[in-house]
């Protein structure tokens, strides 16, 4: 069958991986520039641009606006805000960076069209202090349609599913994937790469395993992607154990930032206890970031868990508490009674706009708001850096920002000529969001382009190493078609693993080594040597799996991408031995936050020509305090 | 809850040039059964319930039925999408039924340009002002060390 397989290879001079929000940021100020400086562009995405990647379904709020033209925030605030978020583990530079230009792409995204809610004095409304609610149903729709009106549809490949990069010596020379469509390999050659291809999850067991296997709160179609490719290039990554774990309404995990910013409403255990108030002493504990304000979201998690914990679930999010404050807050009858239908329409939208599942859900068990409160949970582990994570590749800083130690050459790049990294790619800069992380495709696309002009020269692409990636990306299709006819049942074979099941053996030995659900987000040193133990044999077995189509060929190479973002997870958490973010995990041998020992970054690295891994600590060096 | 199609309502989008439902699923679930020219949904248990396919699918073939593994039987949520609103209809299990309608854009389809009309920046490819600042800002200036 590979054999089959027609060659199709794309010449272009910036290739973006991904089109999701920092793809459609990366496409948008590319284009720009390139017309300027003679520069082809191209993306490639998995999916259709119009409803790919985290935001496909749609948002129901801006997470990162600073309000700077209106002397709101300053950059400084945001800066320190994200750093006490992520427990001291930040850089100050990369978020500065973010920040300075974040505002410039919400004032695009109300051009292009995206109903922003405005206040009575045409004020945007907050759903927080950093917050913007609005209509997002059509947000990616939006995003992308400016992304495609910038670089022409004839730059943009969907459904092509990206797996290798394509060196040369230590510079990246493009990439190489398949069409998910028709018997098509593609090689794209390319003098710099951005990668956009979000984040990962069933890396860890959900809590639903049966037909809601797929609801898990992150899109079940970013498979770690973006980890996987940059570690092939060789690049260092960071915070590689910041795993992100959202507490969320239970088993739909809709949003709950609606209901704690804006409806300022409690979360109570089944006795009626607050753990954020019956439990305050235990923040003392957590260092600094403990006592100041906000709490970070693990501390807020870790008290909630210490609850189940105990015993004392479910815990509640007392919505009819809430609503019933603010419509009471209406004296006057009438009021009240609008007051509380648009108070329910809001609550309905928040889910409807961006997890449809939690309105059926609550719709399916008789749920009215107003009357009942609902069960919230914290989900399984996830990686997106973008968010309240910080996981992803090691990127220079801007020159006018970022220490010299953080500085090389040319913003956003990673530590490989050439390879840039953006949104949830790039680590040590969490809370970019959806507005965020298209601003950092900006900030990455202007930097690559300018790597091309000072770079000119094509990048040496080996044609066997080509044909070999080739013949090791489409094995999974031989090993079916020769074997399949030896049993009576496909599924069970002695000479093939199916994605599937490779993918439940994954998570069953994250979930149960690495801290998972089922081992109340608890790990250790010899936990976690038994789990690598294990997924070095499943290393070994990624070499035999199956594939009976197209479509289950991309299942396979997500299932191997997800391997390696489990093991630089699984090795970066060995290496650091403390408790630094209890409620993402918490480590039994080292219970405690050092700050004297481990108040750094902790880097990885992989070689893939010797199969080995470098860690190591990078200082925290701070530009505001 | 896994999205599944109606056979009477689905024509295998026989008049467009490419199916909607394939077309759009983020995850690559959706397919064409080329012998009865009706669309399925392979992997029930890899559905995110973005709804994509059911807004997108013009004979409104596609619902969504909550997720066996968790969700009690007989409620649902239906969207009706416009080009600059959408339409909901969420049943109860009880029987209940509410509706609400939302805005989801201010321009017209297709009108998104990309500078925003804003008039474009510094033209200096090595200095970090992108390119529809500083005007996109609002300020006179971008934050500089
Ligand atoms: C449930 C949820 C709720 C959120 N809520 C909010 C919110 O209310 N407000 C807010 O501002 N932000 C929110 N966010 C955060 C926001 O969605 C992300 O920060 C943002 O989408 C990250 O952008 P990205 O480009 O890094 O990744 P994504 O937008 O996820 O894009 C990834 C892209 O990569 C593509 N891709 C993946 N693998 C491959 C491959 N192998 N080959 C080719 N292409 C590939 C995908 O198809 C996709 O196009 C939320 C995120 C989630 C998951
Ligand atoms: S979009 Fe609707 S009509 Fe078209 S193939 Fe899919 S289900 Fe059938
Ligand atoms: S609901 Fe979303 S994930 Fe499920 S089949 Fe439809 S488009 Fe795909």
């Amino acid at each position: 069958m590979p054999a089959e397989f027609e060659n199709v290879v794309v010449e272009t001079d910036v290739l973006i991986l991904g089109g999701g929000m920092s793809a459609c940021g990366a496409a948008i100020e590319a284009a720009y520039w390139a017309k300027k400086n003679n520069v082809k562009v191209a993306v490639v995405d998995k999916a259709a641009m119009d409803r790919s990647g985290a935001v496909a379904m749609g948002l129901s709020a801006i997470n990162q606006y600073i309000g700077l033209k209106d002397g709101q925030n300053s950059i400084e605030d945001y800066v320190n805000y994200v750093k006490q978020d992520l427990m001291g583990i930040a850089r100050d530079d990369l978020v500065a960076s973010i920040a300075r230009h974040v505002d410039s792409s919400v004032h695009l995204f109300e051009k292009w069209g995206l109903p922003i809610w405005k206040d009575a004095d045409g004020k945007y409304v907050h759903e927080g202090r950093w917050q913007l609610m609005i209509n997002g149903e059509s947000y990616k729709v939006i995003v992308a349609e400016a992304a495609k009106n910038a670089l022409g549809t004839d730059n943009i490949y969907e459904r092509v599913f990206i797996v290798d990069p394509i060196m040369d010596g230590d510079r990246v020379a493009g990439a190489v994937g398949f069409s998910t469509r028709e018997n098509k390999f593609y090689t794209f050659k390319a003098k710099a790469v951005i990668c956009g291809m979000g984040g990962a999850v069933h890396i860890f067991k959900p809590r639903s395993t049966g037909e809601g296997l797929g609801r898990a709160w992150y899109p079940p179609w970013n498979s770690g992607s973006s980890t996987y490719f940059t570690l092939m290039a060789g690049a260092e990554q960071t915070c590689q154990e910041v795993r992100f774990i959202p507490v969320r309404f239970k088993d739909a995990y809709g949003p709950v930032g609606a209901w704690f910013l804006l409806f300022k409403s409690r979360a109570c255990n089944a006795f009626g206890g607050e753990y954020m108030v019956e439990r305050k002493d235990e923040l003392a504990n957590w260092g600094p970031y403990g006592s100041a304000k906000p709490i970070p979201a693990n501390l807020r998690n870790y008290l909630g868990m210490l609850d189940v914990m105990e015993g004392k679930g479910p815990i509640y999010m007392r919505t009819e508490e809430a609503i019933q404050k603010i419509a009471n807050a209406e004296t006057d009858d009438k009021k009240r009674k609008k007051k509380l239908k648009e108070l329910e329409a809001e609550a309905w939208e928040d889910f409807l706009d961006m997890t449809i599942s939690q309105a059926l859900l609550w719709a399916s068990t008789n749920v009215a708001p107003e009357e009942k409160p609902s069960e919230i949970a914290a989900a399984e582990p996830y990686f997106i850096g973008s968010h309240s994570g910080a996981s992803g590749c090691w990127v220079s800083g801007p020159k006018d920002l970022a220490p010299d130690e953080y500085f090389f050459g040319y913003t956003n790049m990673t530590t490989v000529k050439g390879l840039f990294a953006m949104g949830d790619a790039s680590g040590a800069s969490s809370h970019k969001f959806s507005s965020g992380s298209l601003t950092e495709g900006r900030i990455a696309a202007k930097a690559a382009v300018a790597f091309v002009v000072d770079n000119p020269e094509q990048p040496n692409v080996d044609d066997a190493k080509v044909a070999e990636l080739r013949e090791k990306i489409l094995k999974p299709l031989v090993l079916f078609e020769e074997n399949s006819g030896k049993t009576t049942d496909p599924d069970t074979n002695p000479n093939y693993i199916r994605p599937k099941m490779f993918m439940f053996r994954l998570q069953k030995i994250m979930d149960e080594y690495c801290g998972g659900v089922t081992s109340q987000f608890i790990t250790s040193k010899p936990m976690l040597e038994k789990g690598q133990e294990l997924l070095d044999f499943l290393q070994e077995d990624s070499d035999k799996l199956g594939a009976e189509n197209l479509h289950e060929l991309m299942r396979c190479w997500e299932n191997v991408q997800r391997l390696f973002q489990a093991e630089v997870h699984l090795r970066t958490v060995m290496f650091r031995e403390e408790t630094r973010w209890p409620g993402y995990y918490m480590r039994s041998d080292f219970m405690a936050i050092d700050e004297d020992n481990w108040k750094c970054f902790v880097n990885a690295k992989y070689d893939a020509a010797s199969k080995e891994w470098e860690m190591k600590k990078v200082p925290i060096l701070s530009k505001f305090e | 809850m896994p999205s599944y199609v109606n056979p009477e309502k689905c024509d295998g989008c026989k008049a467009l040039d490419k199916t909607a439902c394939q077309y759009i699923c983020p995850n690559d679930l959706m397919v064409l059964n080329k012998d009865i020219m009706k669309a399925y949904n392979r992997d029930p248990s890899m559905c995110w319930e973005c709804y994509n396919c059911v807004k997108i699918c013009p004979t409104q073939a596609i619902e969504v039925r909550g997720y066996a593994d968790f969700c009690p039987m007989g409620a649902t949520c239906t969207p009706l999408r416009s080009t600059d609103s959408i339409m909901w209809t969420v049943k109860f299990r009880n029987g209940m039924m509410k509706r609400f309608k939302f805005p989801i854009r201010t321009t017209p389809e297709g009108s998104a340009v990309p500078d925003g009309g804003f008039e474009t920046g510094s033209d200096d490819l090595h200095d970090p002002v992108l390119f529809t600042e500083p005007a996109s800002t609002g300020m006179d200036a971008v934050y500089t060390k």
